[in-house]
Protein backbone atom coordinates (compact mmCIF):
# COMPACT_ATOMS: atom_id res chain seq x y z
CA UNK A 1 0.00 0.00 0.00
CA UNK A 2 1.60 3.22 -1.13
CA UNK A 3 1.91 5.46 1.94
CA UNK A 4 0.10 9.07 2.10
CA UNK A 5 3.34 10.42 3.47
CA UNK A 6 6.70 9.11 2.41
CA UNK A 7 10.02 11.27 3.60
CA UNK A 8 13.31 9.39 2.55
CA UNK A 9 17.09 10.28 3.78
CA UNK A 10 15.92 13.50 5.08
CA UNK A 11 19.36 15.72 5.97
CA UNK A 12 19.37 19.17 7.27
CA UNK A 13 22.39 20.54 8.41
CA UNK A 14 22.95 24.01 10.21
CA UNK A 15 26.69 24.69 9.74
CA UNK A 16 28.32 21.66 11.34
CA UNK A 17 25.52 20.62 13.33
CA UNK A 18 23.00 17.60 11.90
CA UNK A 19 19.75 18.54 12.94
CA UNK A 20 19.02 15.29 10.61
CA UNK A 21 20.96 12.97 9.32
CA UNK A 22 18.89 11.35 6.71
CA UNK A 23 15.90 10.32 8.02
CA UNK A 24 13.27 8.39 6.89
CA UNK A 25 9.61 8.46 7.26
CA UNK A 26 6.21 6.80 5.88
CA UNK A 27 2.79 7.47 7.14
CA UNK A 28 -0.59 6.07 5.92
CA UNK A 29 -3.71 6.83 5.60
CA UNK A 30 -5.50 7.26 8.68
CA UNK A 31 -2.41 6.23 10.80
CA UNK A 32 -1.73 7.77 14.57
CA UNK A 33 1.85 8.45 14.22
CA UNK A 34 4.08 10.13 16.96
CA UNK A 35 7.55 11.47 17.02
CA UNK A 36 9.36 11.32 20.02
CA UNK A 37 13.10 11.81 21.06
CA UNK A 38 15.19 13.63 23.70
CA UNK A 39 15.52 17.16 22.95
CA UNK A 40 17.25 18.77 19.92
CA UNK A 41 16.65 15.03 18.58
CA UNK A 42 15.47 16.73 15.46
CA UNK A 43 11.43 15.83 15.48
CA UNK A 44 10.43 19.47 15.15
CA UNK A 45 13.18 20.05 12.51
CA UNK A 46 11.55 16.75 11.00
CA UNK A 47 8.01 18.45 11.06
CA UNK A 48 9.32 21.82 9.65
CA UNK A 49 10.39 19.54 6.75
CA UNK A 50 6.89 17.58 6.12
CA UNK A 51 5.33 21.03 6.57
CA UNK A 52 7.67 22.95 3.88
CA UNK A 53 9.01 25.80 6.08
CA UNK A 54 12.27 24.00 5.95
CA UNK A 55 13.63 22.76 2.91
CA UNK A 56 16.28 20.17 3.24
CA UNK A 57 19.34 19.58 1.98
CA UNK A 58 19.02 16.47 0.74
CA UNK A 59 16.43 14.08 0.58
CA UNK A 60 12.54 13.94 -0.75
CA UNK A 61 9.43 14.49 0.60
CA UNK A 62 6.51 12.41 -1.31
CA UNK A 63 2.73 13.16 0.01
CA UNK A 64 -0.29 11.87 -1.66
CA UNK A 65 2.15 10.05 -4.70
CA UNK A 66 3.55 13.27 -5.00
CA UNK A 67 6.81 14.61 -4.84
CA UNK A 68 6.39 18.25 -2.74
CA UNK A 69 10.09 18.85 -1.68
CA UNK A 70 9.84 21.69 -4.08
CA UNK A 71 6.65 23.43 -3.02
CA UNK A 72 5.92 26.14 0.02
CA UNK A 73 3.91 25.78 3.71
CA UNK A 74 0.95 27.45 1.74
CA UNK A 75 1.30 24.83 -1.24
CA UNK A 76 1.57 21.71 0.89
CA UNK A 77 -1.95 23.26 2.89
CA UNK A 78 -3.90 23.39 0.41
CA UNK A 79 -2.83 19.61 -0.79
CA UNK A 80 -3.44 18.62 2.40
CA UNK A 81 -0.64 19.29 5.42
CA UNK A 82 -2.21 20.85 8.24
CA UNK A 83 -0.17 22.53 11.04
CA UNK A 84 -0.97 22.97 15.33
CA UNK A 85 2.25 24.70 16.54
CA UNK A 86 3.82 24.60 19.56
CA UNK A 87 2.09 27.81 20.47
CA UNK A 88 -1.13 28.86 19.31
CA UNK A 89 -0.83 30.67 16.16
CA UNK A 90 -4.44 32.29 16.01
CA UNK A 91 -5.12 35.49 14.42
CA UNK A 92 -5.91 37.26 17.67
CA UNK A 93 -7.87 40.35 16.26
CA UNK A 94 -10.22 38.09 14.90
CA UNK A 95 -13.38 36.91 15.84
CA UNK A 96 -12.96 32.68 16.74
CA UNK A 97 -14.99 32.31 13.72
CA UNK A 98 -13.11 34.71 11.85
CA UNK A 99 -10.19 32.64 12.12
CA UNK A 100 -11.66 29.10 11.04
CA UNK A 101 -13.45 30.41 7.86
CA UNK A 102 -9.88 31.84 7.08
CA UNK A 103 -8.49 28.71 7.59
CA UNK A 104 -11.61 27.14 5.75
CA UNK A 105 -11.22 29.50 2.59
CA UNK A 106 -8.54 27.54 0.58
CA UNK A 107 -10.26 24.11 0.44
CA UNK A 108 -14.10 25.01 0.43
CA UNK A 109 -16.04 24.48 -2.87
CA UNK A 110 -19.17 27.04 -2.55
CA UNK A 111 -21.97 25.39 -4.06
CA UNK A 112 -22.47 28.12 -6.73
CA UNK A 113 -19.65 29.68 -8.00
CA UNK A 114 -20.50 32.71 -9.79
CA UNK A 115 -22.09 33.96 -6.79
CA UNK A 116 -20.38 36.66 -4.92
CA UNK A 117 -18.96 35.94 -1.54
CA UNK A 118 -20.45 32.27 -2.15
CA UNK A 119 -16.88 30.76 -1.13
CA UNK A 120 -17.23 33.01 2.17
CA UNK A 121 -20.47 31.45 3.16
CA UNK A 122 -19.64 28.02 2.08
CA UNK A 123 -16.65 28.71 5.00
CA UNK A 124 -18.65 29.95 7.70
CA UNK A 125 -20.82 27.13 7.54
CA UNK A 126 -18.38 24.85 8.01
CA UNK A 127 -16.89 26.95 10.97
CA UNK A 128 -20.28 26.67 12.80
CA UNK A 129 -20.33 23.30 13.78
CA UNK A 130 -16.61 22.84 13.99
CA UNK A 131 -16.46 25.67 17.01
CA UNK A 132 -19.30 23.62 18.35
CA UNK A 133 -17.16 20.63 18.31
CA UNK A 134 -14.44 21.82 19.68
CA UNK A 135 -16.90 23.63 22.76
CA UNK A 136 -16.03 27.22 21.35
CA UNK A 137 -19.57 28.11 19.80
CA UNK A 138 -20.19 30.51 23.10
CA UNK A 139 -16.83 32.37 22.67
CA UNK A 140 -17.54 32.13 18.50
CA UNK A 141 -17.82 36.09 18.23
CA UNK A 142 -14.80 36.81 20.80
CA UNK A 143 -11.87 37.93 19.22
CA UNK A 144 -9.10 34.97 19.70
CA UNK A 145 -6.27 37.26 21.44
CA UNK A 146 -9.00 37.24 24.13
CA UNK A 147 -9.11 33.53 24.84
CA UNK A 148 -7.77 31.45 27.20
CA UNK A 149 -4.55 29.54 25.86
CA UNK A 150 -6.41 25.86 26.61
CA UNK A 151 -9.49 27.36 23.91
CA UNK A 152 -6.95 28.96 21.74
CA UNK A 153 -5.22 25.95 21.19
CA UNK A 154 -8.95 24.40 20.26
CA UNK A 155 -9.36 27.02 18.17
CA UNK A 156 -6.30 26.37 16.56
CA UNK A 157 -7.41 22.39 15.93
CA UNK A 158 -11.10 23.52 14.52
CA UNK A 159 -8.73 25.48 11.66
CA UNK A 160 -6.52 22.75 11.22
CA UNK A 161 -9.44 20.37 11.19
CA UNK A 162 -11.44 23.39 8.69
CA UNK A 163 -8.34 23.02 5.89
CA UNK A 164 -9.73 19.86 5.17
CA UNK A 165 -6.52 17.48 6.45
CA UNK A 166 -5.14 14.15 5.58
CA UNK A 167 -2.27 14.73 7.52
CA UNK A 168 -1.94 16.78 10.26
CA UNK A 169 0.81 17.88 11.74
CA UNK A 170 0.73 18.20 15.86
CA UNK A 171 3.72 20.26 17.62
CA UNK A 172 3.39 19.45 21.06
CA UNK A 173 -0.19 20.42 21.37
CA UNK A 174 -0.39 19.72 25.43
CA UNK A 175 2.42 21.86 25.42
CA UNK A 176 1.60 25.08 28.63
CA UNK A 177 -2.02 22.88 29.16
CA UNK A 178 -3.60 22.40 32.40
CA UNK A 179 -4.56 18.36 33.34
CA UNK A 180 -7.92 19.13 32.71
CA UNK A 181 -7.56 20.68 29.27
CA UNK A 182 -5.03 17.97 28.05
CA UNK A 183 -7.88 15.34 29.12
CA UNK A 184 -9.59 17.61 27.15
CA UNK A 185 -7.47 17.68 24.20
CA UNK A 186 -6.89 13.89 24.35
CA UNK A 187 -10.62 13.59 23.46
CA UNK A 188 -10.75 15.83 20.74
CA UNK A 189 -7.80 14.42 19.22
CA UNK A 190 -9.27 10.51 19.62
CA UNK A 191 -12.60 12.16 18.09
CA UNK A 192 -10.75 13.26 14.92
CA UNK A 193 -12.16 11.41 11.79
CA UNK A 194 -9.88 8.59 10.65
CA UNK A 195 -9.28 9.67 7.28
CA UNK A 196 -7.11 12.49 8.68
CA UNK A 197 -3.24 10.88 9.30
CA UNK A 198 -1.69 12.90 12.59
CA UNK A 199 1.85 13.47 13.12
CA UNK A 200 2.04 14.22 16.81
CA UNK A 201 5.75 15.40 18.48
CA UNK A 202 4.87 15.32 22.08
CA UNK A 203 7.49 14.81 25.09
CA UNK A 204 4.21 13.89 27.61
CA UNK A 205 5.26 9.91 26.49
CA UNK A 206 1.16 9.54 28.34
CA UNK A 207 -0.39 11.47 25.92
CA UNK A 208 1.63 9.45 23.09
CA UNK A 209 0.92 6.24 23.96
CA UNK A 210 -3.01 7.10 24.54
CA UNK A 211 -3.24 8.07 21.07
CA UNK A 212 -0.62 6.96 18.89
CA UNK A 213 -0.19 3.20 17.11
CA UNK A 214 2.56 3.63 15.98
CA UNK A 215 5.67 5.67 17.13
CA UNK A 216 9.29 6.44 15.76
CA UNK A 217 11.96 8.17 18.14
CA UNK A 218 14.58 9.99 16.71
CA UNK A 219 17.75 10.93 18.47
CA UNK A 220 20.73 13.31 17.23
CA UNK A 221 18.84 13.57 13.46
CA UNK A 222 18.70 9.90 13.22
CA UNK A 223 15.93 7.58 13.91
CA UNK A 224 16.44 5.52 16.50
CA UNK A 225 13.85 2.71 16.38
CA UNK A 226 9.89 2.79 15.38
CA UNK A 227 7.15 0.18 16.27
CA UNK A 228 3.90 0.09 18.69
CA UNK A 229 3.80 1.94 21.80
CA UNK A 230 4.42 -1.37 23.55
CA UNK A 231 7.29 -2.21 21.57
CA UNK A 232 8.79 1.14 22.29
CA UNK A 233 7.79 1.23 25.97
CA UNK A 234 9.83 -1.86 26.54
CA UNK A 235 13.02 -1.07 24.51
CA UNK A 236 15.50 -0.70 25.95
CA UNK A 237 17.52 1.37 23.90
CA UNK A 238 14.52 3.58 23.50
CA UNK A 239 14.88 4.17 27.92
CA UNK A 240 18.54 4.65 26.96
CA UNK A 241 18.29 7.04 24.79
CA UNK A 242 15.79 9.10 27.00
CA UNK A 243 17.95 8.34 30.03
CA UNK A 244 20.68 10.05 28.19
CA UNK A 245 18.87 12.55 27.12
CA UNK A 246 17.41 13.74 30.10
CA UNK A 247 20.81 13.46 31.78
CA UNK B 1 -25.24 46.24 24.14
CA UNK B 2 -22.27 48.74 24.57
CA UNK B 3 -21.06 47.52 21.30
CA UNK B 4 -24.48 48.49 19.96
CA UNK B 5 -24.09 52.09 21.04
CA UNK B 6 -20.40 52.20 20.39
CA UNK B 7 -22.02 51.22 16.57
CA UNK B 8 -24.99 53.39 16.81
CA UNK B 9 -22.50 56.41 18.26
CA UNK B 10 -20.06 55.99 15.40
CA UNK B 11 -22.47 56.21 12.69
CA UNK B 12 -24.23 59.09 13.96
CA UNK B 13 -20.71 60.97 14.45
CA UNK B 14 -19.66 59.83 11.07
CA UNK B 15 -23.21 61.01 9.43
CA UNK B 16 -22.56 64.43 11.28
CA UNK B 17 -19.52 65.19 9.49
CA UNK B 18 -20.78 64.13 6.27
CA UNK B 19 -23.49 66.32 6.75
CA UNK B 20 -20.80 69.21 8.06
CA UNK B 21 -18.94 68.38 4.94
CA UNK B 22 -21.64 68.93 2.76
CA UNK B 23 -22.68 72.40 3.82
CA UNK B 24 -19.32 73.55 4.69
CA UNK B 25 -18.83 75.56 1.16
CA UNK B 26 -22.07 77.57 2.42
CA UNK B 27 -20.80 78.34 5.73
CA UNK B 28 -17.18 79.24 5.06
CA UNK B 29 -14.94 81.37 2.79
CA UNK B 30 -14.00 80.46 -0.90
CA UNK B 31 -10.30 80.26 0.72
CA UNK B 32 -10.81 77.41 3.39
CA UNK B 33 -13.18 75.63 0.84
CA UNK B 34 -10.59 75.52 -1.37
CA UNK B 35 -8.44 73.96 1.25
CA UNK B 36 -10.83 71.71 2.68
CA UNK B 37 -11.06 70.07 -0.89
CA UNK B 38 -7.43 69.38 -0.67
CA UNK B 39 -7.71 68.26 2.64
CA UNK B 40 -9.85 65.43 1.33
CA UNK B 41 -7.50 64.61 -1.13
CA UNK B 42 -4.88 64.12 0.88
CA UNK B 43 -7.26 62.37 3.51
CA UNK B 44 -8.35 59.97 0.50
CA UNK B 45 -4.31 59.06 -0.05
CA UNK B 46 -4.46 58.85 4.11
CA UNK B 47 -7.04 56.10 3.36
CA UNK B 48 -4.63 54.41 1.19
CA UNK B 49 -1.95 54.46 3.72
CA UNK B 50 -4.04 53.24 6.60
CA UNK B 51 -4.95 50.40 4.20
CA UNK B 52 -1.46 49.13 4.20
CA UNK B 53 -0.36 49.99 7.36
CA UNK B 54 -3.33 49.39 9.65
CA UNK B 55 -5.44 46.77 7.31
CA UNK B 56 -2.43 44.90 5.78
CA UNK B 57 0.04 45.63 8.40
CA UNK B 58 2.82 47.45 5.88
CA UNK B 59 3.78 50.96 7.02
CA UNK B 60 4.45 52.73 4.26
CA UNK B 61 5.98 56.03 3.35
CA UNK B 62 5.60 55.95 -0.10
CA UNK B 63 2.46 56.29 -0.86
CA UNK B 64 2.87 59.79 -2.62
CA UNK B 65 4.59 57.80 -5.38
CA UNK B 66 1.38 56.91 -6.63
CA UNK B 67 -0.35 59.90 -5.58
CA UNK B 68 2.00 62.06 -7.75
CA UNK B 69 1.49 59.75 -10.25
CA UNK B 70 -2.02 59.97 -10.53
CA UNK B 71 -1.48 63.74 -9.96
CA UNK B 72 0.47 64.34 -12.75
CA UNK B 73 -1.41 61.58 -15.45
CA UNK B 74 -4.72 63.63 -14.65
CA UNK B 75 -2.61 67.35 -14.79
CA UNK B 76 -1.65 66.24 -18.81
CA UNK B 77 -4.83 64.42 -19.68
CA UNK B 78 -6.44 67.22 -18.44
CA UNK B 79 -4.59 70.09 -20.26
CA UNK B 80 -4.30 67.68 -23.44
CA UNK B 81 -7.20 65.03 -23.94
CA UNK B 82 -10.21 65.32 -21.80
CA UNK B 83 -11.54 67.54 -18.91
CA UNK B 84 -13.86 64.80 -17.95
CA UNK B 85 -13.35 64.20 -14.57
CA UNK B 86 -15.12 60.51 -14.30
CA UNK B 87 -11.87 59.90 -17.23
CA UNK B 88 -9.23 61.53 -14.85
CA UNK B 89 -10.13 59.86 -11.94
CA UNK B 90 -9.99 56.59 -13.42
CA UNK B 91 -6.77 57.16 -15.55
CA UNK B 92 -5.55 58.22 -12.31
CA UNK B 93 -6.45 55.82 -10.42
CA UNK B 94 -4.64 53.43 -13.14
CA UNK B 95 -1.37 55.84 -12.77
CA UNK B 96 -0.80 55.24 -9.67
CA UNK B 97 -2.22 51.16 -9.57
CA UNK B 98 0.63 51.22 -12.43
CA UNK B 99 3.49 52.51 -10.29
CA UNK B 100 2.66 50.48 -7.13
CA UNK B 101 2.11 47.56 -9.45
CA UNK B 102 6.20 48.43 -10.49
CA UNK B 103 7.61 48.53 -7.02
CA UNK B 104 5.66 45.62 -5.83
CA UNK B 105 8.43 43.29 -6.36
CA UNK B 106 10.48 45.37 -3.90
CA UNK B 107 8.08 45.50 -0.88
CA UNK B 108 6.53 42.12 -1.60
CA UNK B 109 9.17 39.95 0.72
CA UNK B 110 10.10 42.80 3.04
CA UNK B 111 8.48 43.77 6.48
CA UNK B 112 8.93 46.03 8.72
CA UNK B 113 11.12 49.03 8.87
CA UNK B 114 12.62 47.57 5.24
CA UNK B 115 9.12 48.26 4.18
CA UNK B 116 9.67 51.93 5.31
CA UNK B 117 12.49 52.69 3.72
CA UNK B 118 12.04 51.04 0.36
CA UNK B 119 8.69 53.33 0.12
CA UNK B 120 10.60 56.05 1.26
CA UNK B 121 13.17 55.81 -1.23
CA UNK B 122 10.72 54.82 -4.22
CA UNK B 123 8.65 58.16 -3.12
CA UNK B 124 11.96 60.05 -3.16
CA UNK B 125 12.70 58.87 -6.78
CA UNK B 126 9.72 59.53 -7.97
CA UNK B 127 9.81 63.45 -6.54
CA UNK B 128 13.11 63.49 -8.14
CA UNK B 129 11.97 62.30 -11.61
CA UNK B 130 9.13 64.74 -11.69
CA UNK B 131 11.74 67.68 -11.03
CA UNK B 132 13.70 66.68 -13.95
CA UNK B 133 11.27 65.16 -16.88
CA UNK B 134 10.63 68.89 -17.40
CA UNK B 135 8.91 67.80 -20.97
CA UNK B 136 5.88 66.59 -19.46
CA UNK B 137 5.94 67.62 -15.87
CA UNK B 138 7.10 70.83 -15.69
CA UNK B 139 10.29 70.25 -13.62
CA UNK B 140 10.75 71.99 -10.45
CA UNK B 141 7.88 74.48 -11.84
CA UNK B 142 5.26 72.25 -11.73
CA UNK B 143 1.86 71.99 -14.16
CA UNK B 144 -0.07 75.55 -14.06
CA UNK B 145 -3.38 76.37 -15.57
CA UNK B 146 -4.92 73.22 -15.99
CA UNK B 147 -8.59 73.56 -17.33
CA UNK B 148 -11.26 72.98 -14.69
CA UNK B 149 -13.20 69.50 -14.77
CA UNK B 150 -16.57 68.73 -15.91
CA UNK B 151 -17.88 65.60 -13.96
CA UNK B 152 -19.60 63.84 -16.75
CA UNK B 153 -19.93 64.24 -20.59
CA UNK B 154 -22.13 66.83 -21.35
CA UNK B 155 -22.25 68.65 -17.68
CA UNK B 156 -20.96 72.07 -17.30
CA UNK B 157 -17.09 72.54 -15.67
CA UNK B 158 -16.76 73.44 -12.18
CA UNK B 159 -16.12 76.87 -12.74
CA UNK B 160 -16.37 77.51 -8.55
CA UNK B 161 -14.04 76.87 -5.40
CA UNK B 162 -17.71 75.82 -4.15
CA UNK B 163 -18.52 73.15 -6.76
CA UNK B 164 -14.94 72.05 -7.47
CA UNK B 165 -15.09 71.31 -3.74
CA UNK B 166 -18.62 69.24 -3.70
CA UNK B 167 -17.05 67.52 -6.51
CA UNK B 168 -13.83 66.63 -4.69
CA UNK B 169 -16.09 65.43 -1.52
CA UNK B 170 -18.46 63.24 -3.90
CA UNK B 171 -15.31 61.22 -5.46
CA UNK B 172 -13.57 60.92 -1.66
CA UNK B 173 -16.61 59.74 -0.11
CA UNK B 174 -17.51 56.77 -3.24
CA UNK B 175 -13.71 56.04 -2.69
CA UNK B 176 -13.95 55.79 0.73
CA UNK B 177 -17.25 53.25 0.67
CA UNK B 178 -15.81 51.22 -1.96
CA UNK B 179 -12.97 50.82 0.51
CA UNK B 180 -15.20 49.74 3.12
CA UNK B 181 -17.23 47.58 1.13
CA UNK B 182 -13.75 46.01 -0.02
CA UNK B 183 -12.77 45.29 3.79
CA UNK B 184 -16.22 43.29 4.10
CA UNK B 185 -14.91 40.82 1.72
CA UNK B 186 -13.25 38.13 2.01
CA UNK B 187 -9.98 39.66 0.73
CA UNK B 188 -10.29 42.30 3.89
CA UNK B 189 -10.59 39.14 5.89
CA UNK B 190 -7.57 37.83 4.75
CA UNK B 191 -5.75 41.37 5.06
CA UNK B 192 -6.38 41.28 8.56
CA UNK B 193 -5.62 38.16 9.05
CA UNK B 194 -2.03 38.30 7.27
CA UNK B 195 -1.51 41.52 9.57
CA UNK B 196 -1.92 39.64 12.79
CA UNK B 197 0.28 36.40 11.65
CA UNK B 198 1.42 35.86 7.93
CA UNK B 199 3.11 32.72 9.15
CA UNK B 200 -0.39 30.95 9.95
CA UNK B 201 -1.85 32.70 7.19
CA UNK B 202 0.67 31.04 4.82
CA UNK B 203 0.32 27.82 6.92
CA UNK B 204 -3.47 27.94 6.07
CA UNK B 205 -3.33 27.23 2.42
CA UNK B 206 -3.13 30.75 1.49
CA UNK B 207 -1.07 32.97 -1.22
CA UNK B 208 0.27 35.37 0.67
CA UNK B 209 2.60 37.47 -2.04
CA UNK B 210 -0.70 37.51 -4.01
CA UNK B 211 -2.68 39.30 -1.10
CA UNK B 212 -0.06 41.56 -0.25
CA UNK B 213 0.69 42.39 -4.04
CA UNK B 214 -2.96 43.12 -4.54
CA UNK B 215 -3.38 45.36 -1.33
CA UNK B 216 -0.13 47.48 -2.92
CA UNK B 217 -2.08 47.95 -6.19
CA UNK B 218 -5.17 48.76 -4.50
CA UNK B 219 -3.85 51.40 -2.29
CA UNK B 220 -1.74 52.90 -5.19
CA UNK B 221 -5.16 53.49 -7.43
CA UNK B 222 -6.70 55.09 -3.98
CA UNK B 223 -3.82 57.12 -3.76
CA UNK B 224 -3.91 57.84 -7.53
CA UNK B 225 -7.06 58.68 -7.86
CA UNK B 226 -6.45 61.27 -4.68
CA UNK B 227 -4.08 62.89 -7.36
CA UNK B 228 -6.69 63.44 -9.81
CA UNK B 229 -8.78 65.57 -6.53
CA UNK B 230 -5.63 67.64 -5.81
CA UNK B 231 -5.15 68.65 -9.64
CA UNK B 232 -8.99 69.71 -9.28
CA UNK B 233 -8.86 71.09 -6.13
CA UNK B 234 -5.27 73.36 -6.68
CA UNK B 235 -5.47 73.43 -10.66
CA UNK B 236 -1.78 73.55 -10.44
CA UNK B 237 0.64 70.76 -9.29
CA UNK B 238 4.58 70.59 -8.52
CA UNK B 239 7.23 68.14 -6.92
CA UNK B 240 7.08 70.38 -3.48
CA UNK B 241 2.97 68.85 -3.44
CA UNK B 242 4.40 64.64 -3.04
CA UNK B 243 7.81 65.54 -0.83
CA UNK B 244 8.81 63.37 2.74
CA UNK B 245 6.78 65.78 4.42
CA UNK B 246 3.60 65.16 3.04
CA UNK B 247 4.65 61.50 3.09
CA UNK B 248 5.61 61.38 7.00
CA UNK B 249 2.27 64.05 7.62
CA UNK B 250 0.21 61.45 6.52
CA UNK B 251 2.00 58.32 8.32
CA UNK B 252 1.15 61.06 11.34
CA UNK B 253 -2.38 61.65 10.68
CA UNK B 254 -2.87 57.71 10.02
CA UNK B 255 -1.08 56.69 13.48
CA UNK B 256 -3.16 59.78 15.26
CA UNK B 257 -6.56 58.58 13.89
CA UNK B 258 -6.17 54.86 14.20
CA UNK B 259 -4.57 52.70 11.77
CA UNK B 260 -6.95 49.67 11.98
CA UNK B 261 -9.59 52.06 11.33
CA UNK B 262 -10.21 53.68 7.31
CA UNK B 263 -12.36 56.05 9.23
CA UNK B 264 -9.91 57.06 11.87
CA UNK B 265 -7.36 57.11 9.04
CA UNK B 266 -9.50 59.73 7.61
CA UNK B 267 -10.16 61.90 10.09
CA UNK B 268 -6.33 61.89 11.37
CA UNK B 269 -5.07 62.74 8.36
CA UNK B 270 -7.37 65.48 7.39
CA UNK B 271 -6.73 67.19 11.10
CA UNK B 272 -3.07 66.88 10.90
CA UNK B 273 -3.33 68.48 7.48
CA UNK B 274 -5.64 71.36 8.72
CA UNK B 275 -3.52 71.77 11.67
CA UNK B 276 -0.55 72.22 9.64
CA UNK B 277 -2.07 74.76 7.05
CA UNK B 278 -3.70 76.50 10.37
CA UNK B 279 -0.61 76.42 12.59
CA UNK B 280 1.69 77.38 9.50
CA UNK B 281 -0.73 80.79 10.16
CA UNK B 282 -0.89 81.29 13.37
CA UNK B 283 2.63 79.79 14.45
CA UNK B 284 4.73 80.47 11.26
CA UNK B 285 7.89 78.47 11.96
CA UNK B 286 6.92 76.22 14.21
CA UNK B 287 4.42 73.74 12.61
CA UNK B 288 6.12 70.95 13.01
CA UNK B 289 7.51 71.51 16.27
CA UNK B 290 3.80 71.17 17.58
CA UNK B 291 2.68 68.33 14.96
CA UNK B 292 5.60 66.37 16.64
CA UNK B 293 4.35 67.38 20.45
CA UNK B 294 0.73 65.92 19.20
CA UNK B 295 2.22 62.76 17.68
CA UNK B 296 4.55 61.96 20.83
CA UNK B 297 1.16 62.62 23.52
CA UNK B 298 -0.84 60.86 21.08
CA UNK B 299 1.25 57.76 20.97
CA UNK B 300 1.81 58.10 24.46
CA UNK B 301 -2.12 58.42 25.37
CA UNK B 302 -3.79 57.27 22.75
CA UNK B 303 -1.45 54.29 21.12
CA UNK B 304 -4.78 52.62 19.64
CA UNK B 305 -4.99 55.79 18.03
CA UNK B 306 -8.25 58.78 18.37
CA UNK B 307 -10.50 56.39 16.63
CA UNK B 308 -10.28 53.52 19.25
CA UNK B 309 -9.70 55.62 22.47
CA UNK B 310 -12.38 54.11 25.10
CA UNK B 311 -13.49 51.54 22.63
CA UNK B 312 -11.38 48.69 23.75
CA UNK B 313 -13.56 45.43 24.84
CA UNK B 314 -13.38 45.58 28.92
CA UNK B 315 -13.03 42.25 30.07
CA UNK B 316 -16.80 41.56 31.06
CA UNK B 317 -17.62 42.19 27.39
CA UNK B 318 -15.57 38.82 26.89
CA UNK B 319 -18.04 35.52 27.73
CA UNK B 320 -16.83 33.38 30.45
CA UNK B 321 -14.20 30.58 29.84
CA UNK B 322 -15.96 27.11 29.87
CA UNK B 323 -16.98 25.86 33.11
CA UNK B 324 -14.64 22.56 32.97
CA UNK B 325 -11.94 24.66 31.35
CA UNK B 326 -10.43 26.82 33.73
CA UNK B 327 -9.22 29.92 32.81
CA UNK B 328 -6.33 30.41 34.85
CA UNK B 329 -3.85 27.57 33.68
CA UNK B 330 -2.91 25.17 36.24
CA UNK B 331 0.55 23.69 36.15
CA UNK B 332 0.83 21.25 33.56
CA UNK B 333 3.48 19.59 35.17
CA UNK B 334 6.64 17.87 34.14
CA UNK B 335 6.46 15.05 31.27
CA UNK B 336 6.39 12.00 32.91
CA UNK B 337 9.04 9.59 32.78
CA UNK B 338 9.27 6.49 30.28
CA UNK B 339 7.52 3.84 32.20
CA UNK B 340 8.93 0.62 32.74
Amino acid sequence: MTPLLDARDVQVRYGSLAALAGVDLSIHDGQRHALIGPNGAGKTTLLNVIAGATRPQRGTVVFGGRDVGRLGPAARARRGINRIHQRPAVFSTLTATENVVVAALPRVIPQRRWRPGGRRRAAQHRAGPLLEQMGLADVASVPAGHLAHGQRRQLEIAMALAGRPRLLLLDEPAAGLSATEVGRLVELLRALPRAVAVLLVEHRLDLVYALADTVTVLRDGQRLAAGTPDEIRTSPLVRQAYADGVA
Amino acid sequence: MRNEVIRWGRGGVAALVLVGLVVAPWVVDDYTTAILARTLALALVGVSVALLTGVAGMPTLGQTAPYAAGAYACAVLGSRISDVGVVQVAVAAGAGAALAALTVPLVVHARGVIVLMITLAVGELVVTVLGRWRSVTGGTDGLAGIPAVRPFWGLPVLATDQARYLYTLVVAATLVGAVLLLLRTRAGLLLRAGRDDETRLRASGHRVPLLVSGAHVAAGAIAGAAGSLLVVAQQYISPADFGFDTSALLLLGVVIGGTASVGGALVGAALVIAARDWLFGVLPGHAPLVLGALFVATVYLLPSGVDRARLRPRPTDVPPVHPDRPAVREHAGAAPELRT
